[in-house]
Parts: C-alpha cells; sequence; structure tokens
C-alpha cells in the first residue's frame, strides 16, 4: 500500500509518503505556484522512492493550496490534519498549537487525534510565521535566528501585536539603543499570550503539542509553557504534521 | 424534479415594487419595518401595507460609512446606506419609518435617519420579565397605534386589528409548515432554498397572496416527498444556523456551508424560526393591544436579559430537526449576540455534546475563504 499526503502551506509544501508502514517526508519552499508545489515535491520524493505517481493508492491534499492539487483523491482541511498527525506525533497530547506561515491556531483533540474544537487567528498576521518574519527583516537577521537570540534574555515589554505597527515599534527601539535580544524575547512573550488567550477558549491541557514551521523556536516554545503553565512538546518533524496527518487520513481510506 | 413552486418566490421582491408602486397611486399608505419587534399588525389594520426594508446588502455600506463609524454591525450600516442613497425602493415607498430601540447602534442610527423620512421609533424595554416592562411596551404599542393614525389619517379599530392579528398568525402558521418540511431526515430544502423563500415572501404586498404562495410550495414539497423527493441523503451533515438574522445579500455562511457539503436544515434567527412561532390566541377576548404588547415582548431577542427563550427554542429545534452540529452567527460588532454565544456554546457543547462553531463576520467577502477553512474543518467534526 503506498499513499500521500500534501500539504501546500503558504510558505513552504510538505510531502509524507506512506509505503506500508514505512514515512517519507519531504518539503520545499512553496514559491509562487502552489499546484507545481504540490506536484514537484511529490513527484520529486516518488522518484527518489523508486515509485510512479500511478502506483499511489491514495492521495490527501491539505494546506490552503489544497484545492489546487487537481490529482488528490481527496481533500481535507489543515485543520483536521494537523490535530491528526499531531496526535501522531505526541502520543497523549489533548490539545495543538499551530502556527504557520499565515495563520495559528489551537485545535482540541481526541485520543485519536479527532477534532473536538477548534480556535483559528487568520485575521491578520499578528501572531503568525509572517509576523516573525517581517520583524526578523527589520532586525536585519533570519527567522532561524530569532531562537538564539532571545535565549536567555529579559523580554522588554512591547505594545503592538500588528505586523505593521510591531515594525515601527521594533525599528524605534533599536534606534533608542534597546538590545536586540531583548526586543525578540518580548515578541516572543507577545505571542505566547495571545495564542494563550486563543488556548483559553478551549479549556485548559495538560498535555500540549506544538507544531508547525514556527514551532522550531525554542525560546518560544518556552515561553508557551510559562504562559500556559503546561509542558508544551515540538515534535522531531513538527512541520510535517499537517502531511502526516493528510497521509495518515489516505491510509484511512485505503484499509 | 425540484419543486417548481421555488421559482415563483424567485422575483417576486421586483414584481412587487410595480405592486407597491401601483398601490402608492390608489392612495394607499406604505410602512416601512426592519425588526420583528414592530408590530405589523396595526399597520395591516391601519388599511396600508408594512413592508420589509433593505439591509441585507454590502452594496449601500460605504455610503453608509461616510456618516456611521466603520466599526458597526452591517445591518445597521446597510439599512442606512439603503436609505441615504435611494436605492432601497421599499424604502423610497414608505410613508413612515417604524424603529425600535432593539440596539444602541439601531437607536443612534435611526436619529440619522429622521432627517431623511419620519421614523418612529418604539421604545423597546429589554427585561422583559419585569412588569414594568410589559406597562411600557403597552404605551409605546399604543404610541406607535396614535403615530400611524396620524401619519395615515385613518383609525385602526378593535376590530381590524383582530382581523389583522388572523392574518399573521396565518403567516406564521404558513411559514412554520415550510420551515418543519425539514424536519424530515433526509431534508426536502436546502438552507439556500429557505432563505431564499422566506425573504423574499415577506417583501409581498398582498398577505393573502402571500401565504397562499407558501401553502402550494409545501403542499407541492410534501406530494414531492411521498415520490421519493429529498436534498442531501442519510449522511449529509444537518446544521442549524442561529444568531444574527439572513438574507438575500448576506447568505455567505449559508451558501459555504452548502458548498462544503453539509446542508442547512433549519435557522433559529429573527429572519428564520422565530416569527414563524410567535401566536396571539384569538380567541383571547381581552384587550387587543395587550395581545400584541405580549407577543412581541416575548421574541427571544439577545437584547433582551436575561434570554432563556432562545436556548430553549434552539434546544427544541435541536431535537427535532435531529442536528448534527450548530453554528451561531454574529454579525461583527453586534455585542449582545457576541457575548450571548458563551451560553450557546454552553448549551451546544457541553449539554448536548454537538460540535459548535462560533463566526463573526461582515457582508463582505473579505474574508470568504478564512469562513470556509473553518466551516469544512467544522463539518469534517460531525
Amino acid at each position: 500500500m503506498l499513499v500521500a499526503g500534501v500539504d501546500v502551506g503558504s510558505v513552504a509544501t510538505k510531502v509524507v509518503i506512506i509505503k506500508d508502514d514505512t514515512f517519507y517526508f519531504r518539503t520545499a519552499p512553496t514559491g509562487w505556484s502552489p499546484r507545481q508545489a504540490g506536484t514537484e515535491v511529490l513527484q520529486d520524493l516518488l522518484s527518489d522512492l523508486g515509485y510512479r505517481k500511478e502506483e499511489l493508492d491514495y492521495v490527501v491534499a491539505t494546506g490552503y493550496g489544497r484545492v489546487s492539487l487537481g490529482f488528490a483523491d481527496k481533500t481535507v482541511t489543515e485543520i483536521t490534519c494537523h490535530a491528526r498527525g499531531a496526535a501522531y506525533l505526541v502520543p497523549g497530547c489533548s490539545l495543538v498549537i499551530d502556527i504557520g506561515g499565515q495563520d495559528s491556531k489551537a485545535i482540541k483533540i481526541d485520543p485519536q487525534g479527532q477534532v473536538l474544537d477548534f480556535a483559528m487567528n487568520d485575521k491578520c498576521a499578528a501572531g503568525t510565521g509572517r509576523f516573525l518574519q517581517v520583524i526578523a527583516a527589520a532586525l536585519g537577521n533570519a527567522v532561524s535566528e530569532l531562537s538564539e537570540m532571545a535565549a536567555g534574555r529579559t523580554p522588554l515589554a512591547l505594545n503592538s501585536m500588528c505586523a505593521v505597527f510591531a515594525e515601527s515599534e521594533v525599528i524605534g527601539l533599536l534606534a533608542s539603543g534597546h538590545d536586540k535580544g531583548e526586543i525578540v524575547a518580548g515578541l516572543h512573550h507577545s505571542i505566547a499570550r495571545r495564542i494563550a488567550s486563543m488556548v483559553g477558549r478551549l479549556g485548559s491541557f495538560d498535555r500540549v503539542a506544538f507544531t508547525g514551521g514556527v514551532a522550531r523556536n525554542d525560546s518560544l516554545r518556552q515561553c508557551l509553557e510559562s504562559v500556559l503553565g503546561t509542558d508544551v512538546i515540538v515534535p522531531e518533524n513538527c512541520q510535517m504534521a499537517g502531511a502526516l496527518g493528510a497521509a495518515l487520513i489516505a491510509r484511512g481510506y485505503c484499509k | 424534479m425540484r419543486p417548481a413552486g421555488l421559482d415563483s418566490f424567485k422575483n417576486i421582491r421586483e414584481q412587487n415594487i410595480m405592486t407597491l408602486k401601483q398601490k402608492k397611486e390608489e392612495g394607499t399608505k406604505v410602512a416601512g419595518i426592519y425588526c420583528q419587534f414592530c408590530p405589523r399588525e396595526l399597520v395591516l389594520a391601519a388599511g396600508a401595507i408594512p413592508v420589509g426594508l433593505c439591509g441585507t446588502k454590502n452594496d449601500p455600506i460605504a455610503a453608509a460609512e461616510k456618516d456611521l463609524p466603520r466599526n458597526l454591525c452591517p445591518l445597521i450600516k446597510s439599512s442606512y446606506g439603503f436609505a441615504v442613497t435611494d436605492t432601497c425602493p421599499y424604502f423610497h415607498f414608505s410613508d413612515l419609518v417604524i424603529g425600535e430601540t432593539t440596539c444602541d447602534g439601531k437607536k443612534k442610527m435611526f436619529e440619522l435617519m429622521q432627517k431623511i423620512k419620519p421614523v418612529h421609533v418604539m421604545h423597546l424595554p429589554q427585561m422583559p420579565d419585569r412588569a414594568s416592562s410589559l406597562a411600557l411596551w403597552y404605551d409605546e404599542i399604543l404610541r406607535v397605534k396614535a403615530a400611524i393614525e396620524e401619519q395615515f389619517g385613518v383609525e385602526i379599530t378593535d376590530e381590524a386589528i383582530r382581523e389583522a392579528i388572523h392574518i399573521t398568525n396565518q403567516e406564521a402558521r404558513a411559514l412554520k409548515e415550510l420551515f418543519d418540511l425539514n424536519t424530515a431526515k433526509p431534508a426536502l430544502l436546502t438552507g439556500t432554498e429557505l432563505l431564499m423563500t422566506s425573504f423574499q415572501v415577506s417583501f409581498i404586498a398582498d398577505r393573502r397572496q402571500g401565504i397562499a404562495m407558501l401553502d402550494n410550495l409545501v403542499a407541492e414539497v410534501r406530494e414531492l416527498a411521498l415520490k421519493g423527493y429529498h436534498v442531501g441523503d442519510e449522511n449529509t451533515p444537518r446544521i442549524l444556523i442561529t444568531g444574527t438574522p439572513i438574507g438575500m445579500g448576506s447568505e455567505k455562511v449559508v451558501t459555504l456551508v452548502e458548498e462544503c457539503g453539509g446542508l442547512v436544515v433549519a435557522m433559529q434567527n429573527c429572519s428564520g424560526y422565530t416569527p414563524a412561532t410567535l401566536h396571539i390566541d384569538e380567541s383571547d377576548t381581552r384587550d387587543p393591544i395587550m395581545l400584541l404588547a405580549e407577543k412581541y415582548i416575548g421574541i427571544p431577542c439577545s437584547v433582551m436579559s436575561p434570554n432563556p427563550g432562545r436556548r430553549e427554542t434552539l434546544e427544541r429545534m435541536i431535537s427535532e430537526f435531529k442536528v448534527d452540529g450548530v453554528i451561531d452567527l454574529t454579525w461583527q460588532a453586534c455585542h449582545t449576540f457576541n457575548i450571548e454565544s458563551y451560553f450557546i456554546a454552553e448549551l451546544v457543547k457541553d449539554k448536548l455534546g454537538l460540535p459548535f462553531l462560533h463566526l463573526e463576520t461582515d457582508y463582505s467577502d473579505s474574508d470568504r475563504e478564512t469562513l470556509r477553512v473553518r466551516i469544512e474543518a467544522f463539518l469534517e467534526m460531525i
């Protein structure tokens, strides 16, 4: 049995192929064409594994570009897929926090990874990967450097969560001589508080999975732990949760 | 095999503009109304035509925002926008507009609207359990009666009110029979069809014609159902929408649910089931003004405090319509519905254990895709 899950996100495209009980992962930037990215990343991974597309038994597409993939057997929302994938990656978690490129979400799940409830921020860039990108650019750093910059620093109080206003606030703080690390630590705290208010609407949780590209930021993970007062676990393939969930759902359709 | 009777409602709004124009030329008076709280029986009893005014489209909102704040309910902005741009023929033909202090936004908007048309605003008490509230509301109904009489130069008799009560009861009965078709599983009408029909029928100048059309449609659908007609199937998720009112032009949540594979089987709001359940006992011989006061103060609008009636109705409907999930729709900046969603969530999620989704949006299409993801994920939960 050969199935695939394709998660076309706003920043990265992720593919998971399951051959019997073995999992294969691949990720690449989405670029301007979600359709092309989804097709190519899947094709690359298939070729490397020595399979042809026609041999796939079932494909589930998810992510914002899911509808552009004509070859998928089914499309499922990223909420359902992330829940399923995170439950697999972090067994026993009852909540999934996913921070992606253009939205952030909190998903309450049952032990099988079925969605019980969810809350989502998709009205603006605040608290998303995009927000961190804008701020990193203003600081002249890469997003991947933010975690280390903030490590061990005292967070500076920041007033703005709007990507546009926060950028000007950061520039102002830099101009008045504040330390970059303290600014970044402050931003992480603002994001964590925002996520916590979203989580608060769903209840309280003792084991939380943190997924999406932004979960690779360990300083932010620590902030979430302290604000939520619970263990926040980032699985090894945190960015792959959606694609993995899609592949698991695809496998379910085959059985 | 789709019910042919549905098509008879399609162009009703446009056709009725001509009927209304003709009636106006013959000297009939027209009263424009916005809200379910308006005792339309008094308009009918005055020999005038009550018409629902436009307020469900996004088009005139930009014009309204010249005078009103942006961060205001789209229903209020749309209503005012249609009035100020003179693009709602029903507003245009109205000799009198009747409003109520249903919420702060409407109350203050009516002050601006007075500059364009005579607007009579009824003071709606918001704590219905108090005896003083009923006394105030009774007085307000007398007041609006006097305003109609003065404006239209007629006298409203008790006899005419009782006749109007009968007609309005019949209208509610016909609407309820239409909505109740969907207690069948699989359902018999889509949410889009229900919405179109109940919205369009509110524009018909001749009440009897509207009732007859509804009765015909219900009879036709029942007959089709006997031959096996239905929409969706046994497994189609049956969704109930509650909250703020929906009309043509603001139906995006209904459309999205049905595009994503669900079916809106019922709507617990003042554009849906709520008015269909209002009824006055015609054998009650008390003062008809008191009968009207009691009927209208009983509407379970979120502006009322406390408002247990909405939850009771909702719980009954969820069972009768065999509902799989509930969407609570709040128009942006409608505080009362937005806050009351807490109790609706408690009822649906905790007490009944059903999937629940609260959406806050406006009439624009700007969030259509983000709404689609939520609605799709919500349907996947079922």
